[in-house]
């Protein structure tokens, strides 16, 4: 367990030196304060509005399926620890496991939500029901 | 007992006096400390070897005035600059989340260094989950950068944070199911463990083993940490060319100079698993050159992998976003399950 004390060190001091050299660099640097320099940088020209706003994020699917495949993820790494152990047993269970992800994979694949420019649904049966 | 406190008490022998927490304590602040010196050194370096590289790719000289010879105190002047800079925070900033992203980045990149094993005994703490630890706290400089682009309130850092954010998590996975190859003959994450496994001379090293699954493996691996650390051809997040900077476009003096620090020593993690995990880590290729540290040929072969990674810079063009996510989830990531179900088949026939 020394080991994870190592790592809570490594944090706090990691943390300790960047704030220490921050507040450094605040007593060294010149301040020559006015309000322009304080505009966020948009090429010269005034922002025009906020940067907060609502924009097509695209790829959105992706991170819902990046939750699914790192839970996979963490799944798997105790499993390769003990294939050695374990054999024929792990390997067809595991199959079994990352036959039903790899599914999940080609259907958003086929879906087009890995793609940029997401396939139009074909909605022929609204259409015939529309009576077009 | 840790490889590295034996290492630290073989040193100073007085140490074993003193109380057991206070012992640790003091000797991980200490390794802490020269780690940090290490990161610091090797982004110097790393920073005039990056420009001279550029710059004799593109039939230039690059810098040459400072400090002499062929401007080896080019990067150090810089670092004296960025100290001295003016910090600047835009007015309508998140603060908290402004100052707070650097601390992330930077300090995430650092804890990575505790797991890497620089020879027999020194490796700061021998984790037995460690290949597992240094995957998810690397993971942790995605909530750094997407923390600073969004309390920038800058268009163009909001686009690169969202653009780091896709990037890096889709990327994690090739990475994970790269290296889980290996794990599986191994049988074990610790990065000592791992690294011993290996001993013998060059055709013994992971990335020869059931050839040639795991060279594929660890091409997979590389392609993917490039992706990992935003460099070329996968530095949509920064791209200066469209984005004025991506995610640090608003950070200026120090904060800057830890984004910069913590992706340089990225790029020295990422190059260090893999020599870890598939090139030997600290051992010698052959018998004969076992006279030579380990800690030599570790740095050696790290600093190889850093190498290519500038060198693919000024070969490759950046890819376009979707061309980005098409090698994640349509190339890489097919084909390391296929690795590990194929290496799954090997050993269970």
């Amino acid at each position: 367990m020394i080991g994870f004390y190592t790592v809570l060190l490594f944090i706090l001091t990691g943390a300790f030196l960047v704030s220490f050299t921050v507040a450094l660099s605040r007593f060294l640097a010149p301040t020559k304060d006015y309000p322009e320099k304080h505009i966020p940088y948009e090429c010269g020209e005034l922002p025009q509005g906020e940067a907060w706003i609502q924009f097509n994020n695209r790829f959105y699917i992706v991170a819902l399926i990046f939750l699914i495949f790192d839970v996979e993820v963490i799944f798997m790494y105790p499993w390769a620890v003990v294939f050695n152990d374990m054999g024929l047993l792990a390997f067809i269970e595991m199959f079994i496991f990352i036959f039903i992800l790899l599914v999940g994979l080609a259907y958003v694949w086929v879906k087009g939500d890995l793609d940029w420019i997401k396939p139009k649904p074909r909605l022929e049966h609204l259409a015939k029901a529309k009576g077009e | 007992m840790e490889p590295l406190f034996q290492f630290f008490n073989n040193l100073f022998p007085f140490i074993s006096d003193w109380p057991e927490w206070l012992a640790h304590t003091v000797v991980g602040v200490v390794t802490v400390l020269l780690l940090f010196g290490f990161v610091a050194l090797f982004a110097l370096f790393a920073i005039w070897l990056e420009r001279k590289i550029s710059a004799h790719m593109q039939d230039r000289l690059g810098p040459m005035e400072v400090g002499g010879w062929h401007g080896w105190a080019q990067p150090i002047a810089d670092a004296i600059k960025l100290l001295v800079k003016e910090d600047i925070i835009p007015a309508m900033a998140d603060r908290t989340l402004f100052k707070l992203a650097p601390v992330i980045v930077f300090t995430a990149a650092l804890a990575g260094f505790a797991v890497l094993p620089w020879s027999q005994d020194f490796i700061p703490a021998d984790l037995n989950v460690g290949l597992l630890y240094i995957l998810s706290v690397s993971s942790f400089a995605v909530i750094g950068l997407l923390m600073g682009g969004w309390a920038s309130n800058n268009k163009w850092s909001l686009y690169g944070a969202m653009r780091a954010a896709s990037q890096m998590i889709s990327y994690e996975i090739p990475v994970a199911l790269a290296l889980l190859a290996v794990i599986m003959n191994a049988g074990t994450m610790s990065m000592r463990h791992l690294v011993i496994a290996q001993s013998g001379n060059i055709l013994d090293w992971n990335v020869f083993n059931f050839f040639p699954l795991t060279a594929v493996a660890f091409f997979i691996y590389f392609v993917a940490s490039l992706a990992e650390v935003n460099r070329t051809p996968f530095d949509l997040p920064e791209g200066e060319s469209e984005l004025v900077g991506g995610f640090h476009t608003e950070y200026s003096s120090m904060r800057f100079a830890f984004f910069f620090l913590g992706e340089y020593a990225n790029m020295y993690i990422v190059s260090a698993i893999a020599t870890t995990v598939f090139l030997g880590g600290w051992l010698a290729p052959f018998e004969a050159l076992n006279f030579i540290p380990g800690p030599i040929w570790f740095v050696g072969k790290a600093m190889t992998l850093v190498f290519i990674q500038m060198w693919l810079r000024w070969t490759l063009p950046r890819l376009r976003v979707d061309q980005l996510m098409y090698t994640c989830w349509k190339v890489l990531t097919p084909f390391s399950f296929a690795i590990i179900l194929l290496i799954g088949l090997w050993k269970v026939l």
